[in-house]
């Protein structure tokens, strides 16, 4: 997918201006938030359940990965192959468009149902697939609604038409579908299952991600909501399963510690409607399955991350928790972002994955307010990684001359007492003058960005430092 | 005891009652009070700005100014933050600056933490009178937990009423350049709070930092709301002088 994430600011102030977005936004804006929060109340009350040391416990599972990823690797791939998959390297996403392309040829497939899969957006994949006379169908609702509506880009990485509303939906559904226009959700959903039945018995191969996979059985573990990702791993011959190289997780027994995390923090749910755990090809006497069974484990910029100061991003489990709770998510939506993956996580893998001059704005565009990390399951500290790539833009001297300059001449200010001094004093007597004698302000002339919007309350026109010089010098001399 | 207060760079120049009220509030509990006079700024637009080693130089100065004290009392959860938090962080690969800045850190307390956490207030001198809600800052909060201290010292205050707001703990969309740079969006989660507020009824929001104070009163008053008083919670407490 090309991103766009250079253009975050006219997007921002279209999606600002979009009122059915904005009324969809604050429609759906608590709803992730107050689940959320329900499960992990419910689950804090059970006895001796403690919600962070699960968070604790869950960062030290994706750390222990993270520290000997190549171990892990070689684990899941020999326990893998030992159940008849077969296991494939992509560098990036072109690769992986190439390989999954090779292995339709192989089998001679000419429809291929997919459900969801983030990094078959990284990859273009189904571009890719299409281009190749396959013909792909996505088959989780939300993708399904997006693919339909000319392939819509996802706005949110759990719930991809986060920014939709039903009604919306619902002219989609009679316009595509050819059926009269409904908006019982239920109806439409069944509506939308009977379409994909067909597709489902008729595909030749089936294209999933994983939310982990499990290094000590060569296994994919589905996380779903709608059955359809048993419909996709199940019903093919074939199965290819595209995911990070650093959703490893060690043990079966660890998978499960972070399946109390997963759902919890991304729906509110305990447990998802689905958790499969998909091993091998299908076996004698198993009543299904696919008989052929390809990963395809993909680094696309993962592996530099190892070791660097960004290593902890690699912990993300994809839940969605961090834009769920982010203002600027809530307020924005996920295009905006302009590329996968959007809220304050895909603010630091979009610079990191597609290149640190290609996203200045995603960093910057943050309050630091810290509500995502202390959401973050596995205690991503995203702040600090959004800081860390501000420095990363200052040192690589991205960010533009008017700021740097600001910052050299405040920097060099404010290390000078008796300057500082000088210059608050100034500062605080033109507000002043220049508020007249009004409160505040409503114009000013260096940051007309402040002042657009809002007012700035004027100061009373000395600062405190004069007026406690003056307070102490007139009780010396009294 | 001796304590150094941190006025802040915003107090100095914005609102400075509020570094009268931090003074008076800390004498009144018996606290030997001084204001060095050559504190400029913590280096936290710097530090959040990206330039790490203009944070660490204005650091470095900061700890020179304030080491030799007691106690530090900083009237701001975002500037307290930053030594608490960020100061150690700075020197991660400088042993004796980190013991430094982690000797600051370990005696740096918001205004209100100190009082409630470290002296154990629980008379003020404000006599306010009427219905208060409280913005919790996202720094005060979620770097120094100061959440239970603001109102234990608005529950002693006979004249106050507490009206929680909905979501009290959401960002105001200051986060300093974060205002300016996308002015836009920060309009729009501030007015989320703006509502919030409102829906209170509260004669006043009570905070405990200038930048979500200078945002929050900022835009109330374009929205046309002049009744709503925007009070850091030290000039509540200390009440007039």
């Amino acid at each position: 997918m090309q991103s766009q994430a250079m253009f975050f600011k006219a997007r921002a102030a279209d999606k600002l201006a979009d009122r059915r977005l904005q009324a969809n936004l604050a429609k759906a804006r608590t709803k992730f938030v107050d689940g959320r929060a329900r499960a992990v109340a419910e689950y804090d009350a059970e006895v001796g359940a403690d919600f962070e040391a699960l968070r604790t416990a869950g960062s030290r599972i994706r750390e222990r990965v993270l520290e000997n990823l190549d171990v892990w690797l070689e684990t899941f791939e020999e326990r893998a192959r030992s159940r008849g998959a077969e296991v494939l390297y992509a560098r990036d996403g072109a690769e992986i468009g190439r390989l999954v392309v090779d292995i339709a040829r192989r089998h001679g497939v000419a429809k291929a149902v997919k459900s969801k899969s983030m990094l078959s957006e990284e990859a273009g994949l189904n571009e890719a697939l299409a281009t190749a006379g396959v013909v792909p169908v996505e088959t989780d609702l939300g993708e399904y609604i997006l693919q339909i509506n000319d392939n819509e880009a996802p706005s949110h990485i759990i719930a991809p038409v986060f920014h939709k509303s039903k009604e919306e939906v619902a002219e989609l559904f009679a316009r595509t579908h050819g059926t009269p226009r409904k908006t019982d959700i239920g109806e439409m959903t069944r509506e939308a299952r009977e379409t994909l039945r067909e597709h489902f018995l008729s595909a030749d191969m089936g294209i999933s991600g994983a939310n982990f996979l499990i290094a000590e059985t060569g296994s994919a573990a589905l996380v779903t909501n709608e059955g359809n990702g048993r419909m996709v791993t199940t019903l093919p011959k074939v199965h290819v399963v595209v995911t990070g190289i650093e959703k490893l997780v060690p043990t079966l027994e660890e998978f499960s510690t972070l399946m109390r995390l997963l759902p919890r923090s991304a729906t509110g749910q305990h447990i998802s409607n689905y958790v499969s755990v998909l091993t091998g090809v299908r076996g004698e006497g198993d009543a299904d399955g696919p008989e052929h069974l390809y990963f395809i484990l993909v680094d696309n910029g993962r592996a530099d991350l190892v070791g660097s100061d960004f290593q902890p991003m690699l912990r993300c489990i994809r839940c969605g928790a961090c834009m769920n709770h982010c203002p600027v998510y809530q307020s924005i939506g996920g295009h905006a972002y302009g590329w996968v993956y959007p809220g304050p996580m895909g603010s630091v893998l979009t610079p990191l994955f597609t290149g640190i001059e290609n996203a200045l704005d995603l960093p910057q565009a943050s309050t630091l307010c810290n509500q995502c990390g202390v959401v973050c399951p596995v205690k991503i500290p995203l702040p600090d990684l959004l800081r860390k790539l501000r420095e990363k833009q200052v040192e690589r001297k991205l960010r533009p001359w008017r700021e740097r300059l600001g910052l050299r001449l405040w920097g060099w200010i404010a290390a000078r007492p008796a300057a500082y001094r000088l210059a608050a004093r100034i500062a605080a007597r033109w507000l002043r003058r220049r508020a007249g004698g009004a409160e505040r302000l409503s114009t000013l002339p260096f940051v007309p960005g402040w002042t657009a919007e809002r007012d700035l309350p004027a100061p009373p026109g000395r600062t405190f430092h004069d007026l406690y010089a003056g307070r102490a010098r007139s009780r010396s001399g009294e | 005891m001796r304590v150094g207060l941190y006025v802040t760079c915003l107090v100095d120049l914005m609102r400075p009652r509020i570094g009268f009220a931090a003074l008076r509030l800390l004498e009144a509990a018996g606290c030997e009070v001084a204001v060095p006079s050559t504190q400029t700024c913590c280096g936290q637009p710097a530090y959040n700005s990206g330039d790490a080693a203009l944070a660490r130089e204005l650091a470095l100065k900061a700890i020179g100014e304030f080491e030799a004290f007691d106690y530090v009392v900083v009237p701001s959860g975002s500037c307290g933050g930053m030594i608490r938090t960020h100061y150690p962080e700075l020197f991660a690969d400088d042993p004796t600056n980190r013991a430094r800045a982690e000797a600051l850190a370990a005696r740096t307390y918001e205004l209100t933490d100190f009082l409630v956490g470290v002296l154990g207030v629980e008379r003020v001198p404000g006599d306010f009178r009427g219905t208060v809600t409280y913005h919790d800052s996202c720094s005060g909060l979620r770097e120094l937990g100061v959440k239970a201290q603001p109102r234990a010292l608005l529950a002693t205050m006979a004249g106050v009423e507490l009206k929680e707001m909905a979501a009290s703990e959401e960002c105001c969309g200051f986060g300093g350049t974060f205002s300016v740079k996308y002015g836009d969006i920060s309009t729009r989660i501030v007015d989320r709070k703006c509502d919030d507020i409102g829906a209170t009824g509260a004669d006043a929001v009570v905070l405990g930092d200038l930048g979500c104070m200078l945002n929050i009163e900022g835009r109330l008053r374009r929205r046309g709301d002049e009744r709503t008083r925007v009070l850091h919670v030290a000039e509540l407490l200390a009440g007039d002088d």
